[in-house]
């Protein structure tokens, strides 16, 4: 399946209202193709709220996102999910399936059916686990796979919830080279973390006074 | 389409796999029905009057029992998010759980039912319309079920909700269903059946959208 090549994300004048409270309000960034964006701030600023806003799970209270494609057409709502790839903090993955079995219903769901999967568990470490239940993972080599499947979901916007959670250094030094080709490639990455990606990339500070 | 595929195999596996939902809906379905015939005694005759009855009542509470996890599994490991975020609507995948959940718990119901109809001495005349009824009906305790389980997914022990919520909606489908039997059994034709298909029909159709908006109100949430 081809994924449409996305030029620019732009939000403008976001508000997030959360169980009463705004957490935050005017609120605008405008990121390109090839750049990553890095959510900093304290617990409770708001990151997690703006990457499920941005995904479409949360409705803004006020603002605009909009997708811009390559061809200069214009989405949102339910076709911006469509070019989404999300990494959670809950990493999805099914405790009665094995690793390959998660990550083939992953590349299925989203229509991948030709990807290299076997290919794929090698990259992010994880041959050996291949018929292990997802029961009997580390939190590390759950990351791992999730990683795994951001990948064979083949979507230009990846927004990544603490990727490095959990990861170990080699663990993280992945995460970023995943990060580097995905942007090479066209993509935009928008990542919520507490320590550094170790990449060039612009940054957000959330909850600033 | 594919994801429709992917996604009931996945929740078919899920489902007849080692802790899933659908040998326990069978196990139990198969407890209740041996222990009314116990409580009640060996009046074979009025045993045989009440089977379609207590067969359905029986079938409901068996499928409500794996229905509470139906989303909200997906919901608290994260698997939900992704799959909104597949290419396919929320409705399409509604609808693949539904019937994913039918074909590990309806389906099954309803081919057991013949056996368990024995303990109550059905009388022969009825054995075909109850396995008929179930099949119709079935599908739309799982449909209705679906849009119980949208709502309760962000709440903890759900399980206890969902029924309250679920079985007033279900009442036409057990009036419907045991009316098949019973009118089989007095030989009268009272149009059950094509009530019960009518209220089935409508409510496999217009179940996904509703449940699939609920699961939309929780990701928000």
């Amino acid at each position: 399946m081809d994924t449409p090549r996305v030029s620019t994300l732009i939000a403008s004048d976001l508000a997030v209202v959360r169980g009463g409270r705004a957490v935050f309000r005017r609120l605008g960034f405008r990121l390109s193709a090839g750049e990553v964006l890095s959510l900093e701030g304290p617990n409770g600023a708001g990151k997690t709220s703006l990457l499920r806003v941005l995904a479409g799970f949360l409705p803004a209270f006020a603002g605009r996102i909009e997708l811009i494609l390559s061809d200069d057409s214009r989405l949102d709502g339910d076709e911006r999910a469509r070019l989404v790839g999300w990494l959670g903090h809950q990493d999805g993955i099914k405790p009665n399936l094995s690793v390959l079995e998660n990550l083939s219903f992953y590349a299925r769901l989203c229509g991948q059916t030709g990807a290299d999967l076997r290919g794929l568990l090698e990259e992010v470490g994880l041959t050996r686990a291949r018929d292990l239940p997802g029961q009997y993972l580390s939190a590390g080599m759950r990351r791992r796979l999730a990683l795994a499947r951001l990948i064979v979901s083949h979507r230009p916007v990846w927004l990544l919830d603490e990727p490095l959670a959990a990861l170990d250094v080699r663990g993280k030094a992945m995460v970023g080279n995943f990060v580097t080709a995905h942007c090479r490639n066209g993509g935009l990455v928008i990542a919520a973390t507490h320590e550094a990606l170790g990449l060039d990339c612009a940054r957000l500070e959330l909850g600033a006074p | 389409m594919s994801g429709f595929r992917a996604l009931l195999y996945r929740d078919l596996r899920l489902a007849t796999r080692a802790g899933g939902g659908a040998a326990l809906a069978l196990a139990f379905f198969a407890a209740v029905a041996v222990l009314v015939p116990l409580g009640i005694g060996a009046d074979l005759k009025l045993l045989g009057r009440i089977a379609g009855g207590v067969l359905w009542v029986a079938a409901i509470l068996a499928a409500l029992l794996s229905l509470d996890r139906l989303f909200q599994a997906d919901y608290e490991d994260g698997s939900l998010d992704q799959i909104a975020l597949a290419p396919m609507t929320l409705e399409t995948s509604a609808a693949a759980k539904i019937v994913a959940h039918w074909l590990t718990t309806g389906l099954p119901l309803t081919i057991l039912s013949p056996l368990l109809a024995l303990l109550f001495d059905l009388p022969v005349a009825g054995y075909v319309p109850l396995l008929v009824s179930l099949a119709i009906g079935t599908p739309a305790v799982s449909a209705i079920g679906a849009i119980g389980a949208g709502l309760t997914i962000s709440i903890r022990r759900g399980g206890l909700i969902l029924p309250l919520l679920v079985l007033p909606l279900l009442s036409p489908v057990v009036i419907f269903g045991a009316g098949v039997v019973s009118a089989a059994l007095s030989g009268l034709d009272n149009g059950a059946i094509w009530l019960l298909s009518a209220f089935s029909l409508a409510a496999v159709c217009l179940a996904p959208f509703a449940a699939a908006a609920a699961v939309r109100l929780n990701l928000a949430g």
